[in-house]
């Protein structure tokens, strides 16, 4: 039997001025079920927490109903109060009479008779509470990071030197990601190897990293603390362990002219079997075997395993497949650029001395192909003139991307200025749209850049970049001064838009994340969780979700790993027991249920019988995915799926409770 | 009790069906700025409109109700995440067999209201109420059409 108490509450004369307490109390009580109904001037006070107390203790109530504000608003107040008494706190249900009656009905009595109907709604709801525990998900206090950049790899340290083990999943066979291409990093111009070498050293030496290089995630299952995650390790034809990286077997290597290196992006090439970059970490080469005469050749060459001190190399290694469990995964896979043919007005691709922006960054880099001298890919002279044009892809909703890719503003300031230092004498031109540059310093960068580098800014588009002689004529519009420009200039440098790793979009797949049309990773919040992913347990960081610089990429990787350290600080992982439960005897086995869920939190299970076979396959609620949406409700046929908390029976007695 | 809602055609009473983070939010945010409206209206609250049975239209009206609302988050703010477009494409469905059933589709009103929509929560309720009590007077909802 439901032995229901009823709070009345005036909110002062928030609810009193408009709906008749006194009145709404008498008929409370006669309500069966309820074995008392009070008024009070403010439930949510002390003293009003003390008669919701009393009343539950006193008069042993299996449930309790208050008539007062929004359940928005003090839901948890009551609650909490309840749990002290020993009731479950979902016996506790809220009328809400106050900004659904007083606060925009004015006739007293109608609202009065409003306030009683939903009274008499969550009256009948509350008989139909069951007790709900809140469930306790056990964590595997492990994280898994994908993306070796520096977002990624400032996740790892966070956590790692939280005291929690981190596995550290990077493609290349180097950590370090773009900014170990740059030369200069804006606006304070550190050198990005300087800042960058010590830190990938720190992240392959900390005892709490476990770095996979050259390895790609392959299958993710499982949901938050409790994740088994497959991993791809490809074969790099190399002992690891034994490997000095001493550089023998590819000062050995016959295959040096074929293949372009990608690391500085086709402007050299590099041997089959290869470090992508003196300072990679590890340093240990790969054999590319799609370059490798020894695999092309039959097993001709061996010069690089002739070479080899440790004897390391060993052309039978194959893929592995590694299993790992974690309890969160970060998501830093980082960006790639956009495809510069698509403007085929500017001729990259047709003129070798049209280049990218990151292309750049490798001419100017002491470690790069021509050791920091910029010399031009065509001929190898230095520039004397480079035009730089902005925005290529970027806020062009036609060709390109309607976003900002946020970035190249201000490294184009940083080329020109680079530029203006290591050759004297030279002269830079920048075609742009307008100046973004909002972070800290940036703006007097920029200033800086025009004032004493003598850069000149043209505000306007290209139209056209042909070939005369050695030189590369550009012709395009100055808005500001509404002339026609044309430049002789040497070198062609463009600023190209941003945009998410190839792949990222299976990534998100195999995580069960969702990403937006350009296959950026969403945030769970734009605002408010900009760490978190639309997956519990799953983190996002760096360019993976979005434009942005180093500083930003650093602090959402710092923000992601902080989350995960505050997950992990707790033994187990609470959620509220306000989720789905199917009925394992009705359940047919349909799994429209499983269609239906955003989370994909059903999955099947089997039901045995006691010789161990299969006699059923149930739909099963993982309550570390449920999310207590209640789609699935409505997708079962059979009703043998429900939500605590808004179970069908209840849903039905509150319309019931209405009949007239 | 003086003053019952749904005792005759002037007087209808709708019930609304709505999710817990968007609607009814909207909903509180009229009470809270003090925006009036008509009070025909009786709020049932679910997680999301994804959780909405179309059953639960039908026995809202066997049960009296003269008019039946659904409201939940703008189609892409679903809290979670496409529970709305879900009740959307079951509710589509859903109008053939009312109207086969003989409910008039003017005594169903689908819409999108956002926890900063108060006055949109005001004024679609009220044209709402409106609208049902212009309908003619039936006593059997089932063969108003
Ligand atoms: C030309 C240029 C100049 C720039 N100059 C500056 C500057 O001066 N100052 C500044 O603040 N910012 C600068 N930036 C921006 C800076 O490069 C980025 O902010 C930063 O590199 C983002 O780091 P990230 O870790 O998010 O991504 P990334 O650096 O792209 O790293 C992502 C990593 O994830 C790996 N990865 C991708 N997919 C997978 C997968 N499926 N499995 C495993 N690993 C994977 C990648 O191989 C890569 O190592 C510049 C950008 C460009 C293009
Ligand atoms: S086998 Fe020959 S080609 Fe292949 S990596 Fe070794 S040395 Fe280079
Ligand atoms: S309630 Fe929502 S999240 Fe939970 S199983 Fe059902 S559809 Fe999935
Ligand atoms: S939560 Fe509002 S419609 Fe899904």
């Amino acid at each position: 039997m439901s032995r229901i108490g009823v709070f009345v509450c005036w909110c002062g004369s928030n609810i009193a001025g408009t709906v008749d307490v006194k009145k709404l109390t008498e008929e409370a009580a006669k309500i069966p079920g309820v074995v008392e109904a009070v008024d009070y001037k403010y439930m949510c006070s002390d003293p009003g927490q003390n008669s919701l107390r009393n009343m539950i203790r006193e008069k042993n109530l299996t449930g309790v109903v208050l008539a007062a504000c929004s359940p928005h608003m003090h839901e948890n107040t009551f609650r909490k109060a309840a749990v002290k008494e020993g009731l479950n706190p979902y016996f506790v249900e809220i009328a809400n009479i106050r900004e659904q009656v007083s606060w925009v009905h004015e006739d007293k009595e109608r609202a009065t008779y409003k306030a009683m109907d939903l009274l008499k709604m969550m009256v009948e709801k509350v008989k139909r509470d069951r007790a709900i525990e809140d469930v306790r998900v056990p964590l595997t206090k492990r994280a898994l990071v994908i993306g070796g950049g520096i977002s990624g790899m400032q996740a790892a340290l966070d956590i790692a030197s939280g005291g929690v083990e981190v596995i550290l999943v990077e493609k290349e066979p180097s950590i370090g990601g773009r900014m170990i291409q740059l030369d200069e990093t804006f606006p304070t111009l550190d050198c990005s190897s300087c800042i960058m070498t010590p830190k990938m050293v720190e992240v392959s030496q900390h005892p709490n990293i476990k770095l996979y290089t050259y390895s790609e995630v392959e299958n993710v299952s499982g949901y938050i603390g409790n994740f088994n995650v497959k991993i791809k390790k490809m074969t790099k034809s190399v002992v690891e362990k034994d490997c000095t990286g001493c550089g023998d077997c590819w000062n050995a290597c016959p295959m040096h002219k074929n293949v372009k290196s990608e690391f500085n992006i086709n402007l050299s090439e590099r041997t089959a079997i290869y470090v992508p970059f003196p300072q990679a970490v590890p340093l240990v080469p790969v054999i590319d075997r799609a370059a490798c005469l020894h695999f092309k050749k039959g097993g001709k060459c061996v010069k690089c395993y002739e070479v080899c001190g440790p004897k390391c190399i060993d052309f039978t290694i194959q893929d592995e497949i590694i299993e790992e469990k974690v309890g969160a995964i970060v998501a830093a896979t980082g960006f790639d650029l956009m495809d510069n043919s698509l403007y085929g007005e500017y001729g990259y691709g047709k003129y070798k001395d049209v280049i990218s922006g990151l292309q750049f960054e490798r001419l100017l880099s002491a470690s790069g192909p021509t050791e920091g001298v910029i010399k031009r890919p065509s001929d190898g002279k230095t520039p004397q003139t480079i035009v730089f044009i902005q925005c290529v892809g970027s806020r062009d909703p036609e060709k390109g991307v309607p976003y900002c890719s946020k970035v190249c503003c201000m490294y184009t300031a940083k080329h020109a200025k680079l530029f203006s230092h290591k050759v004297h004498g030279s002269q830079s031109y920048v075609f742009y749209i307008d100046i973004r540059a909002t972070g800290k310093g940036y703006e007097e960068f920029i200033r800086d850049t025009i004032e004493k580098d003598g850069v000149v800014y043209l505000r306007g588009r290209v139209s056209k970049i042909y070939q005369d002689r050695d030189k590369l004529i550009i012709r395009g519009a100055d808005t500001l001064s509404g002339n026609q420009v044309e430049i002789a200039a040497d070198m062609v440098v463009l600023a190209t838009g941003v945009i998410p790793k190839k792949g990222s979009d299976k990534i998100a797949q195999m995580l069960g994340i969702s990403y937006d049309k350009y296959g950026f990773f969403t945030e769970s919040h734009p605002k408010l969780r900009p760490a978190e992913s639309s997956t519990a347990g799953i983190y996002l960081a760096g360019m993976a979700q979005g434009p942005r610089d180093i500083p930003e990429s650093v602090v959402s990787g710092s923000a992601a790993a902080s989350k995960i350290l505050g997950l992990f600080s707790k033994s187990e992982y609470e959620v509220e027991g306000t989720i789905a439960g199917v009925n394992k005897t009705t359940c047919v086995g349909c799994f429209y249920c499983q269609r239906v869920c955003a989370y994909s939190a059903i999955s099947k299970e089997e039901i045995k019988d006691r010789n161990g076979n299969v006699i059923k396959v149930v739909a099963n609620v993982n309550p570390g995915l449920c999310t207590g949406c209640g789609a699935c409700v409505n997708a079962c046929f059979s009703k043998s799926i429900d939500v605590k908390g808004y179970m069908d029976d209840q849903i039905y007695a509150e319309i019931r409770s209405l009949a007239i | 009790m003086a003053g019952k809602t749904g005792e005759n055609v002037k007087d209808p009473r709708i019930i609304a069906f709505v999710c817990n983070w968007c609607t009814y939010s909207g909903a509180d945010l009229a009470g809270t700025s003090r925006m009036k409206y008509a009070d025909n209206i009786r709020v049932i609250k679910l997680p999301c409109s994804g959780r909405i049975d179309p059953l639960f239209i039908v026995e809202a009206f066997k049960k009296g109700a003269k008019g039946v609302l659904v409201s939940g988050c703008h189609p892409g703010d679903c809290h979670y995440t496409s529970g709305n477009y879900h009740s959307r494409r079951k509710y589509a469905a859903f109008r053939d067999l009312l109207n086969y059933l003989g409910v008039d589709l003017n005594r169903v009103e689908f819409s999108w209201i956002s926890a900063s929509e108060g006055n949109k929560w005001v004024s679609v309720v009220s044209e709402f109420t409106e609208k049902i009590k212009s309908l003619p007077d039936v006593h059997d909802i089932f063969s108003s059409r």
